[in-house]
């Protein structure tokens, strides 16, 4: 083989490089939103100064609620990529459980009183006991999906059935309203900083988990979980607690959702609270390239995809699309993304880039 | 054997990124011939057939079928067996959770309708026909390895084909399945099939074959008739070396005697597990090697899955220099200092999507602790020694390891062991599937190893490979340990008639 051939070949591998980088679907997702965004109205990219219910500046345009409402889908595409990669399924009883911790943090805060003066005990102390429930009902999936090998979906369906009557329950069917305004700052302002806290709270979580990752083993081995689970058990890997774990991981990323959803509004409609979001978190998890079938995953590209999906979800919220329709649009996209990552159509697009550099050089 | 070319390849390319797998291949085939496919691993046996079955499109190259001289379009496995070219690959690729006839007739019933009583019918007939062993209706996960090998070349045969393709089929087949295949291939034979037969027994293409192609590094060396191009030459056109005579190999090869052995480190007192083998004594001294043999399904590998904890444990002990151990899983096992390399190693061994470097460390990793992983650098230091080591072919420590030959794969797996530093290393037929240079890189390996005092348990389905390296053989039948060999018992003759029972 001579040295140009090696070079070209090299020249043409560029292409199909990109088009294999992992990343390249959610931004390639990510620039055309933008570009379609600019073309037809460029007033969605203007960010105001307003004010929020506290009377504090803020600021505000769509961008803003991308980072705000992305924020929760960021933090819940965290745990369904560890719970994707381990088990190779999704849990889709995320929105449930949502309305679980809400509840429960609202339950530990207003005591039997559901309209309270004054809050039972610190925010803090009902957020702990919503995070332990959660992790509790995760641990729950993961039983079901890791010891019993129960199909995900349907394990978690379990919940989903469920859930929002256990949310119910824990109030006894009330619904408790918090006049505290220090509560709504965890899913609205911290006076004085005019960006969501959300976003912050997003930002804390991808750091503990971008630490996690490099100061652990949990990547490497719900990735090897995830593709070959009886190699895994012969170098010494525990699969049944690995995908337990996942479950349970995920557990705390919805109690930390819960805990934004119910400060927002700080009260809780059962059958409302984050409805339908785990659709979205899976579907964030796809758009980030990650095989839905489990194995390896690229948590950026998933933290990426999730704020991907909000953009496109306010940009149809923009252009007046009912919430009922919402769901048919993204239907398109996600047959979109499932089309073009199936290998058959990559190879293609791959191809057509190697082809054309061909002819190029020629 | 008639003369009329039924299938003709002519300068077959194909790259992947980064290797050349392929280059100007030319490759033929004529009807009622046995034709031997050979080449070392990565020399691009298994890329040329894919090619020719439609897995991988070529990027050049004409394929031509029955003699038409119109170019065969092969696009999909689906078009390959419409021009009447099947395969039976190495690695069992039928569905398991079905039934034996369910597999053999899947995917081509004719119309909607099956017919199922029709169908198991047909089946039942076949496999007897056959005389393979099994029944119509059973599914086909219960069968072992060889049957359901022996069901995918019945499917195969089923289906009319004039090209049939055998790549390795004989490698999970003990001896009398192995003749039985042999009968089956010479019947297809005086059918007028033509049959590329891929393998890395020497013997078995010397049995059986009318022509040799010997491929090496992507290219074609040539093609043979089988009475031109004795063992030696064979052997010598595959590694591109000129050897004298194949038994240079072997003398280079001293069988090892054992003598240097010193204390017994790890014993097994009446160990079973819930794989069915029945209680069984066992111990290996430093830098000894030993091995298990027996028949295909034995029970070789479930005492050494025992050992390991690979398998569950229902009763006996495991002691470690006289101390009894507890090991419940494997990780017990490899904080005693033991290291398994599995027998089944695509779906055992080897975690494809992960790169060769994650691969190398993994072992060392998990026993190193979940909240200590390696860093970057130090994980591609390891990754690049043990590649230089062991000299695996790949293009570089990220390459995901599924895109490696099968002989590289089984060394990466070694090389994830030997980073553990064991005290005891289980290798269970690590020379399965591979070429002769890496066998014999293998087999040096184990006795480099043991003599510098690593306990080394070799398994091996062929006999004359662990006469060359191990010092004791533990022989079973039927699940049981049924003698021990060692010195000057240590032959071919002894093992044999101790493995049928005849030897009182």
């Amino acid at each position: 083989m001579g040295n140009t051939d090696v070079k070209k070949t090299k020249d043409a591998g560029f292409l199909s490089k990109i088009v294999h980088q992992q990343l390249f679907i959610p931004i390639a997702a990510l620039l055309i939103l933008a570009v379609f965004n600019l073309i037809a109205d460029p007033s969605f990219f203007k960010i105001t100064m307003g004010v929020s219910s506290t009377g504090d500046p803020v600021l505000s345009g769509y961008l803003i609620t991308i980072l705000d409402y992305g924020s929760e889908l960021a933090i819940l595409a965290i745990g369904m990529t560890l719970v994707t990669a381990a088990s190779g399924g999704q849990d889709i009883s995320v929105g449930a459980a949502i309305a679980i911790a809400g509840s429960v943090i609202l339950r530990v805060l207003c005591g039997t009183n559901s309209r309270p003066d004054e809050l039972q005990t610190s925010v803090f102390v009902a957020f702990i006991v919503a995070c332990l429930v959660a992790m509790l009902f995760g641990a729950f999936n993961g039983i079901l999906v890791a010891h019993f090998k129960i199909q995900p979906m349907v394990a978690t369906l379990i919940l989903y059935t469920a859930g929002r009557s256990i949310a119910a329950w824990i109030n006894n069917n009330e619904l408790p309203i918090i006049s505290e305004p220090s509560f709504s700052y965890y899913g609205g302002f911290i006076p004085g900083i005019p960006i969501p806290t959300p976003f912050f709270i997003a930002i804390i979580c991808v750091i503990i988990i971008a630490l996690v990752l490099k100061f652990t083993n949990l990547g490497l081995y719900t990735q090897a979980v995830g593709i070959n689970e009886k190699s895994s058990r012969l170098n010494g890997i525990n699969p049944v607690f690995i995908k337990f774990l996942s479950f349970v991981i995920l557990g705390l990323c919805v109690a930390v959702v819960g805990l934004i959803k119910v400060s927002r509004f700080s009260t809780i409609n059962y059958s409302v609270i984050a409805k339908d979001i785990e659709m979205d978190a899976i579907l964030a998890v796809a758009l980030g390239g990650n095989a839905l079938s489990g194995g390896k995953f690229n948590m950026a590209a998933s933290i990426l995809g999730a704020y991907v999906i909000q953009f496109l979800t306010t940009t149809l919220y923009k252009f007046d699309v009912q919430s009922d329709a919402l769901p048919a649009y993204k239907a398109v996209v996600v047959i979109i993304l499932v089309v073009l990552s199936a290998p058959s159509v990559r190879a293609k697009l791959s191809q057509l880039g190697k082809k054309r550099h061909v002819k190029e050089v020629a | 054997m008639s003369n009329k070319t039924i299938l003709e390849m002519k300068n077959i390319n194909k790259s992947f990124p980064g290797v050349r797998a392929l280059q100007g291949v030319d490759f033929k085939l004529c009807q009622g011939e046995i034709h031997a496919l050979m080449g070392e691993n990565g020399a691009g046996k298994s890329t040329l057939i894919k090619v020719l079955t439609g897995v991988y499109g070529k990027d050049e190259g004409q394929i031509f079928v029955d003699g038409s001289d119109k170019e065969a379009s092969i696009h999909s496995p689906q078009d390959a067996q419409r021009v009447g070219i099947s395969t039976v690959y190495q690695e069992i690729t039928l569905c398991p959770n079905l039934s034996v006839a369910e597999n053999m007739y899947i995917g081509r019933s004719a119309g909607a309708g099956t017919n199922w009583k029709k169908m198991n019918e047909d089946a039942e007939k076949l496999l007897q026909s056959l005389d393979i062993p099994a029944k119509a209706t059973q599914q086909l996960a219960s069968c072992s390895i060889a049957v359901q090998q022996m069901v995918a070349i019945a499917r195969a045969v089923d289906m009319d084909c004039k090209i049939l393709i055998l790549d390795e089929p004989t490698s999970s087949l003990d001896e009398q399945e192995v003749e039985k295949l042999f009968g089956l291939m010479r019947d297809l034979k005086a059918r007028g099939v033509g049959i590329i037969f891929v393998t890395h027994f020497l013997d078995q293409v010397y049995e059986v074959c009318d022509k040799i192609t010997v491929l090496r590094d992507g290219k074609l060396v040539g093609e043979y008739e089988i009475k031109d191009l004795p063992r030696v030459k064979l052997v010598a056109k595959m590694l591109g070396k000129e050897l004298d005579d194949m038994s240079d190999i072997r003398s280079e090869q001293k069988p090892y005697d054992g003598k240097d052995a010193g204390e017994v480190v790890f014993e097994a007192e009446g160990l079973y597990s819930d794989a069915g083998i029945k209680p069984f004594d066992f111990n290996i001294k430093k830098g000894e090697v030993n091995g298990f043999t027996g028949l295909l399904g034995s029970g070789r590998s479930e005492c050494v899955r025992a050992i390991f904890g690979a398998d569950r444990v229902l009763g006996g002990k495991v002691k470690k220099n006289g101390k009894t151990v507890k090991i419940t899983k494997p990780l017990d096992a490899m904080k005693n200092g033991i290291a398994y390399l599995p027998e089944d190693r695509k779906n055992d061994g080897i975690i494809g999507d992960l790169s060769v470097r994650d691969n190398i460390i993994f072992a060392s990793q998990v026993l190193r602790g979940f909240f200590k992983p390696y860093s970057k650098a130090e994980a591609n230091k390891f990754a690049e020694e043990y590649i230089k080591l062991l000299d695996i072919k790949t293009a570089s420590a990220d390459t995901p390891i599924k895109s490696l030959s099968g002989g590289n794969q089984q060394k990466v797996i070694l090389a994830r062991w030997l980073m553990t530093h064991p005290e005891y290393l289980i290798l269970d037929e690590p020379t399965r599937g591979i070429d002769i240079g890496t066998k014999i890189d293998i087999q040096k390996l184990v006795l480099k190893l043991a003599s510098e005092g690593m306990s080394i348990t070799f398994i091996s389905s062929e006999t004359d490979e662990m006469l060359r390296t191990c010092s004791r053989m533990v022989v079973m039948r039927d699940r049981k340990v049924v003698g021990e060999l060692s010195g000057d018992d240590l032959t071919q003759n002894k093992i044999m008639s101790t493995i049928a029972g005849g030897e009182k």
